[in-house]
């Protein structure tokens, strides 16, 4: 029995959330026993093939190396993931749009029933996933022989990035499916951490207004090392770029304080926000459904608050 | 260009869901029901391309329970051309969804399927891949825009960093996301017109497909509830506590 994890990483590096996904492969390990492999396709990914063998438990790294996996396309990448399938029992990728693009389709190849965005291991076949944004747990139990999964990153407790030697073997590609091509990305550049994996999150919503007064958070989330979030309401509204929705069909964070401003705290934004550790409310009107899970709550008006919190953060 | 939108009925996304006291699944006795969110992106952007001339055909087919009938008479109201119901009322997985549309796929034969990249329900979002994985197409997931040219559509994609386009081949399938448009409302003169737009029906056994669950349910339980914390009076209290208290910063 052994497990395959589908890295996520951008050619240089790997992506923290790999350390998550192989801390879901060890809970599944010590239920069905096996060893851990990694997988790194992509193009001149020498270097991230090397962090993945340094990965506390992993055994192995798979590196697949040619031009058809550059950008990671599903139709070039699945095969791959169907032909390597012959040799696990379990297929595992982050519930990343990268990992949720490509998984599905090689399950459907191999007549297999993904299983997404688990957050817990209850045996060998049997998973817990959140369903209804987060507001009920399934325990579900798959019948197909090989399990093609989704990881909910934050979830499970990242292993160790060092302390691992594995071996890097070479599979071969199996070409391009001559299906669809890459013609650009448009990365939100920042030197903040990423929202995934930031300690700390400051989150704007309908109540910040523009995306210019998304400064006075920057300021905030730069004084502690934050990330900056938002809600839908404040995406639509054109403020900040997608990448920064929190929510049920955004992204799901779990940070160690999440600063939640001018966001009433629709269920869609508490399904991706809510299992943080510490979430601080600021929000003008006292029945804002956000108050009921926050730890600490400020009735105000941001643009007074969040001016204030700066100044107070200053004082050190 | 032939366009087929798959929609699902789910119960309405706004709605409090309860979880069953027996922890065998979710209450849906009375409670409201809707069609899912990223559907009602498909349909209208299928019905935009129809509006555009691009689009010369809808068919809105649905999975479920004769029930769906509602959810396909509201991508009718939208604009949508007629409906195709496969009835079941089995639990279906995305992977027999899958393989039911297409067989629907094989005798429509459109050369675009619009999907929602996700139902808000399950929260699976695998179907759309695995359809265009079972047909040998090209996919594009998560699409916040789309263009079609010779043969081929451009299509740009919300992931996780930011924006990214592709090119797929037609025939291919594409996945809404919440960017992609705003969906219409349906106006009455529209709904009344959309009851007299055939809708036909057929079964998994008519189309040949196995539709037997791979998973089963052991158990659907409510999380952990999460205790309200309390009010603080001014920003100096508040970092104070966050200092001193929660120690998180
Ligand atoms: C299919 C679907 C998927 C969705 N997915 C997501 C998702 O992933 N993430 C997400 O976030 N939402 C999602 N939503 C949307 C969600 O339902 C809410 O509409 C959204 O979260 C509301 O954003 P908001 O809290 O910023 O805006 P609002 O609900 O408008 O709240 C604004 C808040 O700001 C406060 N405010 C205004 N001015 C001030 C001020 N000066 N000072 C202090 N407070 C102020 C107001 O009191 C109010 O509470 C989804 C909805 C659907 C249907
Ligand atoms: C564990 C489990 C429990 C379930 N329990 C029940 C239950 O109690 N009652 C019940 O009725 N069903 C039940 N189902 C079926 C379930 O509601 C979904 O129909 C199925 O799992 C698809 O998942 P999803 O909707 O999250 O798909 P996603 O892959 O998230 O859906 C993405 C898109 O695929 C298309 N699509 C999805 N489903 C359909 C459909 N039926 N028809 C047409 N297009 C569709 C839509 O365009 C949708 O936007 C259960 C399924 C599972 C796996």
């Amino acid at each position: 029995m052994s497990i395959l994890v589908y890295a996520e990483h951008d050619n240089a590096s790997l992506k923290p959330v790999t350390l998550n996904v192989v801390a879901a492969a060890k809970a599944i390990a010590e239920k069905a026993g096996g060893e851990i492999h990694v997988l790194v396709a992509g193009s001149g990914c020498g270097a991230a093939a090397e962090e993945a063998a340094k990965i506390e438990g992993v055994a192995k790294v798979l590196k697949a190396d040619s031009a058809e996996y550059e950008a990671k396309l599903a139709e070039n990448v699945a095969p791959l993931l169907v032909k390597l399938a012959e040799g696990y029992d379990y297929l595992l990728a982050p519930t990343t749009t990268g990992g949720r693009n490509v998984l599905p389709r090689a399950a459907a190849l191999l007549d297999v029933q993904g299983i997404s965005d688990i957050s817990g291991v209850e045996d060998a076949d049997t998973f817990v996933r959140p369903i209804y944004a987060g507001n009920a747990l399934a325990t579900v139990q798959s019948s197909d022989a090989k399990k093609l999964i989704t990881v909910r990153g934050t979830a499970f407790d990242a292993v160790a990035a060092e302390g691992g030697s594995a071996t890097v073997e070479e599979v071969g590609a199996e070409g391009d499916a001559g299906l669809s091509s890459f013609v650009g990305q448009e990365l939100t550049k920042s030197e903040r951490p990423e929202l995934t994996s930031a300690r700390v999150i400051v989150s704007g919503g309908r109540g910040m207004q523009s995306g210019e007064n998304f400064a006075m958070l920057e300021r905030i989330a730069d004084k502690l090392g934050a990330a900056v979030g938002a809600s839908r309401a404040a995406v639509d509204a054109g403020f900040v770029p997608n990448d920064y929705q929190v929510g049920q069909t955004g992204k799901v964070v779990a940070p160690e304080l999440y600063i939640a401003v001018g966001i009433s705290g629709a269920i869609q934004h508490l399904a991706g926000m809510k299992d943080s550790k510490v979430i601080v409310a600021i929000n003008k009107d006292e029945e804002a459904p956000m108050f009921q899970v926050a730890d600490y709550g400020l009735v105000a008006d941001l643009f007074q608050a969040v001016p204030e919190l700066e100044a107070e953060l200053d004082k050190g | 260009m032939k366009v087929l939108v798959a929609v699902k009925r789910v119960i309405d996304a706004y709605v409090k869901v309860r979880v069953k006291s027996d922890g065998s699944g979710v209450e849906t006795q009375n409670v409201k029901m809707s069609m899912n969110p990223f559907c009602e992106i498909a349909v209208e952007e299928a019905v935009r391309l129809k509006e555009a001339g691009v689009a010369t055909e809808i068919v809105a087919v649905s999975c479920g329970p004769q029930q769906s009938q509602e959810t396909i008479r509201t991508a009718l109201a939208m604009g949508a051309d007629r409906g195709i119901l496969v009835q079941s009322d089995e639990a279906l997985e995305p992977l027999g969804i899958a393989k039911l549309l297409k067989a629907v796929v094989d005798k429509e034969q459109p050369e675009l399927v619009l999907l929602g990249k996700q139902a808000v329900d399950n929260d699976f979002g695998q179907t759309g891949q695995m359809l265009s994985a079972l047909l040998g197409w090209s996919q594009a997931t998560y699409a916040s825009k789309i263009e079609k040219a010779d043969g081929e559509l451009t299509v740009t994609r919300e992931i996780d960093g930011g924006l990214e386009t592709v090119k797929v081949k037609l025939p291919a399938i594409v996945t809404a996301d919440l960017r992609l448009n705003e969906p219409r409302y349906a106006s009455l003169p529209n709904i009344m017109k959309a009851k007299k737009k055939p809708i036909d029906a057929l079964t998994p056994d008519e189309l040949g497909v196995d539709v037997a669950p791979r998973l089963s349910v052991l158990k659907v339980a409510e999380p952990p509830a999460r205790q309200a914390g309390v009010k603080v009076g001014s920003v100096a209290e508040l970092v104070d506590k966050l200092k001193n208290e929660a120690k998180v910063i």
